[in-house]
């Protein structure tokens, strides 16, 4: 397990080993998008905004 | 092939790309994951691509990956999908031609380019219908019209506040489907399984909240999704496909970056192994298409 601090609201991330670079992973405090930007060690950033063309 | 060297290409990581990543690891294969927000591209440079028996686009952002495979494939590397599959999934309109072109069962549509030939066609197919932008996923920005004062409504919105993406209209007469439309998996030109994506509402995106459940495999829609994969030049590709109130099976919609994560337990069909699989198969006709190349030359 490792952590990280919520760039929104600063609450605590924990994440499991099996987190990738690049995984949005929600903050149970503030429910905002956080992107994965290293794993070693945990670092999160605001995850980018849904665009049109996203998608299968 | 014994051992696959796959360039895996992501920018978000979805539940999907998890998977697949998971399952790459317990078979014989090298992946690297590769962000591509992280490289730049020099079309002239194939470099360190040319290691890669296989490039593997799990792009989430159709327009990124486009334009990424457009420059891998202008170097010699081998992407799944192709870029013709992609550049013709991404596109509703391009789906559909392929597949009026091909004969595969699908459902009309209209193309206007200008909010006023948009209302004739509209007033044309009948109310309801379904105006949807071109490119886009997920059962985003999609508008089911009811009656003329919608239609007015809706293309005047899109005329003055859309992009100019939004300045071609795409429309479908609104099919009865009951309450829920088919997602058939389709890998290497095989029908591999399909599930039923149920909801109240009229949207049956599992993004949008639908349920899935299996849904048996029968030889018309086999038949249908083959089809339909011919149609847009095979690979891995999850297949749209409307059952109407009359019983009749019309391909709606082809993804070609799929998303399965709903799709593997109540189907019981190991999706991401059988996608690894037909990655061999491709690195291997690659390989295949090489040497005879080499050997004409």
């Amino acid at each position: 397990m490792s952590t990280a601090n919520c760039i929104e609201c600063d609450a605590s991330v924990v994440l499991g080993d099996d987190v990738v670079i690049g995984e949005i992973v929600s903050c149970v405090e503030c429910g905002i998008d956080l992107e994965v930007t290293s794993v070693d060690p945990l670092a999160v950033e605001l995850a980018p905004e849904v665009e049109e063309d996203w998608g299968e | 092939m014994t051992r696959l060297n796959l360039a895996f290409l992501h920018s978000r990581i979805r539940v999907e790309e998890k998977l697949l990543i998971e399952a790459l690891q317990t078979r014989q294969v090298t992946v690297k994951p590769i962000d591509i927000r992280d490289i730049v591209f020099d079309p002239q440079l194939a470099g360190n691509w040319k290691q890669f028996d296989l490039i593997l686009d799990r792009c989430i952002a159709h327009g990124q990956a486009l334009a990424v495979t457009a420059v891998l494939e202008c170097m010699g590397c081998t992407c799944v999908n192709r870029l013709a599959v992609t550049r013709l999934c991404g596109n509703k309109l391009e789906t559909s031609l392929a597949l009026i072109a091909h004969g595969v069962p699908t459902l009309p549509i209209r193309l206007a380019v200008s909010p006023e030939s948009a209302l004739l066609a509209i007033e044309e197919l009948g109310y309801p219908v379904v105006l949807k932008p071109v490119t886009g996923s997920w059962g985003r920005l999609l508008a089911k019209i009811n009656d003329r004062d919608a239609a007015e409504a809706v293309l005047e919105h899109k005329s003055v506040l859309g992009s100019v993406q939004h300045h071609t209209f795409y429309v479908q007469p609104f099919v009865r489907k009951r309450n829920f439309d088919i997602r058939v998996f389709v890998i290497g030109g095989e029908t591999i399984c399909a599930v039923k994506r149920t909801s109240d509402h009229w949207i049956t995106n599992t993004a949008r909240g639908a349920t899935t459940s299996n849904y048996p495999l029968s030889d018309a829609l086999t038949e249908l999704c083959n089809k339909a994969s011919a149609a847009v030049g095979g690979g891995v590709l999850a297949i749209d496909v409307f059952e109407t109130e009359g019983g009749e099976l019309l391909v709606n919609e082809i993804n070609s970056t799929m998303e399965f994560r709903n799709s593997i337990a109540v189907t019981g069909v190991n999706i991401p192994d059988r996608f690894i699989d037909y990655l061999f198969v491709a690195a291997d006709h690659a390989h295949s298409v090489a040497s005879s190349t080499e050997a004409i030359s």
